[in-house]
């Protein structure tokens, strides 16, 4: 397994550089194609063409491209993001001051909504065909098809402005105890849950039933093995796989494309960095943020294949 | 506000009966009172009356302490406490907390002492600025001269991004002429220069300030925590020199909120104590809330149809005219503002304005005008294309109606909506007809030469104009106000006329707030208390 694992992670990692090199080209190539550039952007109105001048020159933008593509690849590979241009602050710092509540958001929204949907989803391939099967899945269509600005804006309307339960933003600054931590993250969760929950509950159903007809889970049966003992030993090992994948993927929506409840929210996490960084066309902030976004996306897919490996006993013990 | 029972009042003008409500409310002495009165050509008898009528509602003395949350309405990591880089109204409402300005704008836009403790001036050209002495800063510093040369001269190098340079290129030369005495030499005579001191970019930092997210100001709070997209929270500066007024809260937290709905909502939920940038039909929402108030300021914002005159169509006379004259102003205020705005008149001066000319002859929706003047032009038998995006407020629902209007006389216009990222660089100014908004400014002569004479990098239609440009000349010189308005009178009509712009309304800001946050006033520099609110309101708890 051990083997089987190293090689893994070596070829991932190998495969990882590449595609960071190919994302952070294509992020600089595509930011350099935006209309206007972070000197007009800041100055607004007040651009014009000697002012600008000045201030890219000030900026350093008056280098050519390529010139500062190589700049900032060198200086990234000495672990060095740069300094944003926007407000002059070393880029490594505002990522990290709102990376962390992200990671928190993402962190508790993952502990709602995987138990929750495995839940779902092994429940529904147990009693496949059942009214309850049916349910869970027309019911996790429906959710899956309204889209998160309409799921968000409504709860805080019935649970924040009419019942006054909750408050409309997630502030950090606010918490005071554990009441307060369940108060300002209920509503993010709950709109994020509703988003990714549907996608893991189908993904976890479908592989489990495809292992479940499969015949050693007919040949447990026979041998007269307990219903949960055939799920949890025999049936689930094999379905890790594809679920965990489906996982992988959830979280890492959860890292970066999460923009639409932050803004609602308002909540200081990384996605709306990246959409500041954008329209300002603040390129070593948005460089920095596509990276982590990549980077992160990678080891979660990595981590679901070493959990797939973990699992399966043919697999583990190769 | 108060409504007036008075004779008087009925037969003031509406904008003077405003000024003098907001007076009274703002304390201003019953010997100021009867200054403004006298100057309405009232007498002083009235007077007594009418300041009883108006104090009884707010005679409430301001509570000092408390905590608010305040949610603007944009916020991102450009965000700035640098006085000179501040774009958006939450640098605004964020520098007025942590800095003074020599000068400050009182609600008709007329300059008071701040910082400075007095100004002279020798044919309004050279200026000499007397400092208010034993100011601090937050860190302890005393306020001299050296801090005010430093914050004026950074503008004048391209490195700082100054928002103001083309404004601060009117000051030639900047000079120390003692540990509290500046004098500035202009490049030429402008009798506004104190309004032009007391706007925003123009607020004091320390001199040698390099990192300006510690906000180090003289303002009337001190900065606690600042991350720009994020949040700032704002503490009381118990060594403020202003005495007896404000600050009264101790401690602000100011966030930005882009979504209107969710900005909207927070407030409804009581998270936040105030909310700028209002919807028009969010107001309604707000005001049928128990608790919720609305505060509602005329301002010369303007969204304005932009008619290029270095091209094809806005080069010809009659084009201009014509689509001038296919404004529906009334459902423009009606439908896309709810009525929260003024019937402009094709000139950038708003009613607010001291020099604003009430005489010009009103254009109107006139069909049939416009046919004729538009089919002179040649511009019925093509589609005409008009360019519209969110960046410029309003101009989305204008192009519809403008377009509606064209079905009725037989022309075709096609709509082209933008995004609003990358408008201002790429279509306000460079596409035929278009767009654009303009926020209010301080000064006709500002909102004149940034704008409308002939070699103004702004000019949004190309119009261009000598007259113009010698009247506007002379009228910045003009110390003598019967003179200037005159003068202002003619350039407004010049406008109105002939350039290529049309404007059709003044957009009124609109802020939400909680009924228990007192002190809250409309000012002519702008909402939210023209951006400076955290000075003078106080929580009712």
């Amino acid at each position: 397994m051990n083997g089987l694992i190293g090689r893994l992670l070596l070829q991932r990692l190998i495969a990882a550089i590449a595609t960071l090199w190919f994302v952070a080209t294509a992020v600089f190539v595509i930011t350099n194609l935006l209309p206007g550039d972070v000197a007009q952007e800041l100055l607004g109105q007040s651009a014009t063409p000697e002012a600008v001048a000045g201030l890219r020159k000030a900026l350093g933008l008056d280098v050519p491209p390529l010139q500062r593509y190589f700049q900032w690849l060198g200086h990234l590979v000495q672990g060095d993001p740069g300094r944003s241009l926007v407000n002059q602050m070393p880029v490594a710092g505002l990522i990290g001051s709102r990376l962390g509540n992200s990671l928190l958001l993402a962190g508790i929204t993952a502990l709602v909504a995987v138990p929750v949907a495995l839940l779902l989803g092994i429940a529904a391939a147990v009693w496949r065909g059942s009214v309850f099967d049916r349910i869970i899945g027309a019911g996790t269509i429906l959710i899956v098809s309204v889209p998160e600005f309409l799921v968000a804006s409504a709860a805080v309307l019935i649970f924040a402005v009419h019942l006054k339960w909750v408050p409309a933003l997630s502030q950090l600054g606010r918490i005071d105890g554990i009441a307060d931590v369940i108060r300002v993250f209920a509503l993010p969760v709950f709109t994020l849950s509703c988003v990714i929950v549907a996608q893991m509950a189908r993904m976890t159903r479908a592989a489990l039933i495809d292992a479940l007809s499969s015949s050693y889970v007919e040949m447990a049966v026979l041998k007269g093995a307990s219903p949960g003992r055939i799920i949890l030993t025999h049936a689930l090992p094999n379905a890790v796989g594809p679920i965990a994948n489906a996982i992988a993927f959830s979280l890492s929506f959860l890292l970066g494309g999460v923009i639409i409840v932050e803004t609602i929210f308002n909540y200081p996490g990384i996605a709306k960095l990246m959409v500041d960084g954008v329209a300002t066309r603040d390129l070593p902030l948005v460089q920095a943020c596509a990276m982590l976004f990549c980077g992160a996306y990678l080891i979660l897919v990595t981590l679901a294949d070493i959990a797939a490996i973990v699992a399966n006993p043919r697999l583990r013990h190769q | 506000m108060t409504k007036p029972q008075s004779d008087i009042m009925a037969t003031l003008a509406y904008y003077d009966r405003e000024r003098l409500m907001a007076a009274t409310r703002g304390g201003a002495s019953r010997r100021d009172m009867l200054g403004l009165l006298g100057a309405l050509g009232i007498g002083a008898g009235f007077g007594g009356t009418l300041i009883g009528a108006a104090t009884t509602a707010h005679a409430q003395t301001p509570k000092k302490g408390g905590k608010i949350r305040v949610a603007g309405f944009g916020s991102s990591t450009a965000d700035t406490l640098d006085p000179a880089k501040q774009s958006f109204s939450t640098d605004y409402c964020r520098c007025t907390m942590f800095y003074n300005g020599l000068t400050e704008l009182d609600e008709t836009m007329t300059p008071k002492l701040a910082l400075a403790e007095s100004i002279a001036h020798d044919k309004a050209t050279v200026w000499t600025i007397k400092l208010r002495k034993g100011v601090q800063f937050h860190n302890g510093k005393e306020l001299t001269s050296e801090d005010v040369v430093f914050s004026l001269k950074r503008h004048h190098d391209p490195a700082t991004g100054s928002k103001a340079k083309a404004l601060a290129e009117l000051m030639k030369e900047i000079v120390a002429t003692g540990t509290h005495e500046v004098k500035i030499t202009l490049s030429g005579p402008n009798a506004d220069f104190p309004v032009v001191l007391g706007t925003f970019h123009f607020l004091i930092a320390q001199a040698g300030t390099t990192d300006f997210s510690k906000g180090i100001g003289t303002g009337p709070f001190k900065c606690k925590e600042f991350t720009p997209g994020v949040r700032s929270i704002a503490v009381r500066n118990e060594n403020y020199w202003k005495q007896g007024a404000g600050p009264y809260l101790d401690e602000i937290e100011f966030f930005g909120i882009p979504d209107a709905g969710a900005r909207l909502n927070a407030l409804l939920a009581g998270d936040v104590h105030l909310i700028g940038n209002v919807a028009p039909a969010a107001a309604k929402t707000i005001l049928a809330t128990k608790g919720l108030a609305i505060l509602e300021t005329k301002s010369g914002n303007y969204t304005d149809l932009v008619m290029r005159g270095d091209s094809a169509p806005g080069n010809n006379a009659d084009f201009v005219l014509g689509m001038k004259h296919l404004m529906n102003r009334e459902l423009i205020k009606r439908n896309v503002f709810q009525g929260y705005a003024e019937v402009a008149n094709d000139q950038p001066i708003p009613p607010l304005n001291r020099f604003h000319a009430a005489d010009l002859p009103q254009r109107k929706f006139d069909p049939e005008k416009a046919k004729f003047h538009l089919n002179k032009a040649g511009a019925l038998g093509s589609p005409l294309q008009v360019v519209t995006s969110p960046a410029a407020t309003g101009s989305v629902e204008m192009g519809l109606l403008l377009q509606q209007a064209a079905n009725g006389i037989g022309m075709k216009i096609d709509l082209k909506q933008v995004p609003a990222d990358g408008y201002w660089s790429n279509y306000w100014m460079k596409v035929p007809v278009g767009y654009g908004n303009i926020n209010p400014r301080p000064t006709a002569d500002i909102l004149f030469s940034l704008f409308f004479a002939s070699t103004a990098a702004w000019n949004e239609s190309a119009w261009k104009n000598e007259a113009f440009d010698k009247v506007l000349v002379a009228a910045r010189a003009e110390t003598d106000d019967g003179k200037r308005k005159q003068m202002y009178r003619d350039l407004q009509l010049m406008v109105h006329e002939t350039s290529g712009i049309g404007i059709p309304v003044f957009i009124n800001g609109l802020d939400g707030h909680t009924d228990k946050l007192k002190g809250l006033k409309p000012m002519g520099t702008g909402s939210l208390m023209g951006y400076a609110f955290g000075e003078h309101v106080w929580l009712d708890a």
